[in-house]
C-alpha cells in the first residue's frame, strides 16, 4: 500500500469524476493537437503542391519597358531585343548560401522564328531541367535527345500542321519534331522548344539567356533570402519570386494558424476550468477522508501528493488519448482543407506526442493545484467533523 | 509527571462575545498503560478534548505533553509525525474507505511508512487476526457487519503499534453484544500496555476503563477511579471515590 495505490483505487471507484476530468483535458489536448497537426499538414500539402508547381524563382534581364507575361505570371519588364543574361554567369547561382535548396536551374532563350509562314516563338531550354521545372508536361512522342530535335506545343502543332516525325527547316537548318506537348493551358502551347544550344545558334544569341527559371525546394527555404542572394551574384538580372498565389495561400494558412492558437488557448482554458471545478468537488466530497489521512499522521504534503497524483494520472491518460483523438480528427478534416488533393496523409509525430503527453500532465497538475492546496490545508479536526 | 499531561487546556471557538468555550481549563495526567474513559453530556467537550489529546486540535491556551514533548509546540509536519508514531484513532463511524479492501484499509497508516510491500501486507493481516478477523483481508467494508467494521478500524489503529489509542464512541453505532466485544478487544489491547483513552456515553462500557473522567461544560466535573469488577460489571461512582479518598485527587485501586 502506497499513496499511488490509494489514488488508483480512488480513481477506480470515482469513475464518473475521473472521466469528467479526463474529458475536460482530452477535449483541450485533442483540439490543440488537431489544430496544430492540421496547420502542419496544410503546410506540408502546400509544400507538396509547390514542388509540383515547378519553378518558383524567375530571373529576367533588367529592363525599364515592354511588359510580358509568361505562364499567366508577370515576368516584369522583358524585351527580347534588349540585353540578355550571359550564360556563364548562371554558374554563380550554385555559389549562393542557400545553393542546397536549388533543385534545378532552367535557362531559356527566346526569339521569334518563321515556320510555314507563321511567326512563332522559339524557346531554347535545358530539357533535363525542364523535367523538374515543368513536371506537368506530357509529351506525345519523345523528349529531344539530339541537337536538331524539337518538340512543339499543342496549339502550334495544330496551327502550323506539324506532328511527330515531321521535319521543319528553320533558317536553313532541318529540325525533327520528336514530340508534341499535350495542351497545358499555358503559353507553352504556342511555342516550339529546342535544345538551348541549338536555339541560341538559330537565334544568333550564343552564350546569352533570355530568362532563367529556378526551382527551389520550398519547405522552410527562405525564398526572399534566396532572391536577394541570387540578385547579389547576378547584378544584370532582375530576380523575382513567383509567389503571388503561394503567398496568398500561405497568408491564409498563417491566419488560420493564429486563429487555431487562439481557439486552442480558449479550449485549454475551459478544459482547465473543468478540471479545477471537478477537483474542487472531489476535495469537498473527500473532506472526511482527508481528515482520516491527517489523523493517521499524513503530512500536508502527502495529501497534496494524493490529489496531484490523481490529477496527473488522469491527465496523462488524457494526453495520450487526446493526441490520438486530435490526430484522428486531423485525418478526417484534412481532405476538406486541402480539397482532397495533394498530401493528405497524417503522420505520427513523436515530438508532438511527447509534448501533448507532458503538456496535459502539466495542465492537469496546474489546474488541480488550488484544490490540492485546499485539501492539504484542511484542518484535520474540522475535516473529521464534516460528516 | 505523567506520560500524558494536559495543563490547563482551553479551547474556545469564535471570538468576542460570541466565543464558545468547548474546553475550559482541563488539567489531566494519564500514565502509560492506563485505560481512561471520558464521559459527559452531549456538548460537554469530550470530543474536543479527545481531538486535542490526539494532536488534531490546537488548544486556545494551555499545554499538552506526551512523554515530555509539548505536542502543540511542534510544527504541523512534526505533529503529523507524532500522530503517525504515537496515536491510533478509532472513530465512531469507523471511517473505513469504501473503495479499499479491509487489508488495504488497515494498511493506510503504513502507506506513508518506508516498508516493503510484503511487510505491510503481513502487518495488516496480523492486525486483522488480532481483532478476530482472519481470512477477511480481501473483502470490502460493505461486505462485513458494523461490528466487524469497528474491528477493522481498531486493526487500522494498531497496525503501526502506537503506544496510545484514542477511541471516540467506539461502540456508539453497535448493538450491546457487539459493543461488549469491542470493549473486550480494547481491554485486551490495554493489557498489552497500550494506553487507551475512550470517549463514551455508556456507563456500561465505561466500566472497562480503570479510570473515569467526567466532563461538564468543558470542565472536569469528576475525576475518579473505576473499580474494574468483571463479576458485577459495577462502577463505583466518582463521588463515592472522592469521599473515600478525601484529600486525594486521584488514586488507582487496580
Amino acid at each position: 500500500m502506497t499513496l499511488k495505490n490509494i489514488v488508483i483505487s480512488n480513481l477506480r471507484r470515482r469513475k464518473a469524476r475521473a472521466l469528467f476530468v479526463l474529458v475536460g483535458l482530452l477535449i483541450g489536448v485533442s483540439t490543440v493537437v488537431g489544430l496544430i497537426s492540421l496547420v502542419k499538414e496544410m503546410k506540408n500539402d502546400m509544400k507538396h503542391k509547390l514542388e509540383m508547381y515547378g519553378a518558383n524563382i524567375l530571373i529576367v534581364p533588367k529592363t525599364e519597358n515592354l511588359s510580358l507575361t509568361y505562364g499567366g505570371m508577370s515576368l516584369g519588364g522583358v524585351s527580347f531585343d534588349m540585353q540578355e543574361i550571359r550564360q556563364e554567369e548562371l554558374t554563380k547561382i550554385k555559389t549562393i548560401k542557400n545553393a542546397a535548396n536549388v533543385a534545378a536551374v532552367g535557362p531559356m532563350v527566346l526569339g521569334p522564328i518563321t515556320v510555314g509562314g507563321h511567326r512563332i516563338l522559339l524557346a531554347g531550354i535545358d530539357f533535363t531541367a525542364a523535367q523538374i521545372l515543368r513536371p506537368w508536361w506530357s509529351v506525345k512522342g519523345k523528349i529531344p535527345t539530339r541537337e536538331d530535335d524539337i518538340i512543339i506545343g499543342s496549339d502550334a502543332s495544330r496551327i502550323i500542321g506539324l506532328t511527330v516525325g515531321d521535319t521543319v527547316i528553320v533558317r536553313g537548318r532541318a529540325l525533327s519534331v520528336t514530340g508534341v506537348l499535350e495542351a497545358t493551358g499555358s503559353q507553352d502551347d504556342g511555342l516550339i522548344f529546342a535544345p538551348l544550344a541549338s536555339a541560341q545558334d538559330l537565334l544568333g544569341k550564343q552564350g546569352r539567356i533570355s530568362l532563367v527559371e529556378v526551382a527551389a525546394l520550398c519547405s522552410g527555404c527562405p525564398i526572399p533570402a534566396m532572391v536577394k542572394q541570387i540578385s547579389a551574384v547576378l547584378p544584370s538580372g532582375n530576380v523575382m519570386a513567383i509567389q503571388q498565389v503561394v503567398k496568398g495561400r500561405m497568408e491564409t494558412i498563417g491566419h488560420f494558424q493564429k486563429f487555431s492558437y487562439g481557439v486552442s488557448a480558449l479550449v485549454l482554458l475551459v478544459g482547465c476550468l473543468m478540471v479545477l471545478v471537478t477537483m474542487m468537488g472531489s476535495v469537498r466530497e473527500r473532506t472526511v477522508e482527508i481528515g482520516i489521512f491527517r489523523a493517521m499522521g499524513y503530512r500536508k504534503s502527502h495529501v497534496l501528493r494524493i490529489i496531484l497524483l490523481e490529477a496527473g494520472i488522469v491527465a496523462a491518460v488524457a494526453g495520450i488519448a487526446g493526441y490520438f483523438a486530435g490526430l484522428g480528427a486531423t485525418g478526417l478534416l484534412l481532405p476538406l482543407f486541402t480539397e482532397g488533393q495533394g498530401h493528405t496523409a497524417v503522420s505520427l509525430d513523436p515530438v508532438m506526442a511527447a509534448a501533448a503527453f507532458f503538456a496535459s500532465i502539466l495542465l492537469g497538475i496546474v489546474a488541480s493545484l488550488y484544490p490540492a492546496l485546499m485539501a492539504s490545508r484542511l484542518d484535520p479536526n474540522e475535516a473529521l467533523r464534516a460528516l | 509527571m505523567s506520560y500524558i499531561d494536559a495543563e490547563n487546556l482551553v479551547k474556545r471557538y469564535g471570538a468576542g462575545e460570541a466565543a464558545i468555550t468547548a474546553v475550559g481549563g482541563v488539567d489531566l495526567g494519564i500514565d502509560k498503560g492506563e485505560f481512561v474513559a471520558i464521559m459527559g453530556e452531549s456538548g460537554s467537550g469530550k470530543s474536543t478534548l479527545l481531538s486535542m489529546l490526539g494532536g488534531l486540535n490546537s488548544p486556545t491556551s494551555g499545554r499538552f505533553l506526551v512523554d515530555g514533548v509539548d505536542v502543540y509546540a511542534l510544527t504541523s509536519d512534526e505533529r503529523a509525525d507524532f500522530r503517525k508514531r504515537s496515536i491510533g484513532f478509532v472513530f465512531q463511524n469507523f471511517h473505513l474507505l469504501p473503495y479499499l479492501t479491509l487489508a488495504e484499509n488497515v494498511m493506510l497508516p503504513l502507506a506513508i511508512v518506508k516498508m516493503g510491500k510484503k511487510q505491510k501486507l503481513s502487518a495488516a493481516i496480523d492486525a486483522l487476526a488480532r481483532v478476530g478477523l482472519p481470512g477477511k483481508a480481501t473483502r470490502l467494508p460493505n461486505q462485513i457487519s458494523g461490528g466487524e467494521q469497528e474491528r477493522v478500524a481498531i486493526a487500522r489503529a494498531i497496525v503501526n503499534h502506537p503506544p496510545i489509542i484514542l477511541a471516540d464512541e467506539p461502540t456508539g453505532n453497535l448493538d450491546t453484544h457487539t459493543g461488549s466485544e469491542i470493549m473486550k478487544l480494547l481491554t485486551a489491547l490495554n493489557h498489552e500496555k497500550i494506553t487507551v483513552i475512550m470517549v463514551t456515553h455508556s456507563n456500561e462500557y465505561a466500566h472497562h476503563a480503570r479510570r473515569l473522567i467526567r466532563l461538564s461544560d468543558g470542565r472536569l466535573a469528576d475525576e475518579g477511579t473505576v473499580l474494574r469488577r468483571p463479576e458485577s460489571n459495577g462502577i463505583k461512582s466518582d463521588r463515592t471515590q472522592k469521599r473515600r479518598k478525601a484529600g486525594r485527587k486521584e488514586k488507582s485501586l487496580t
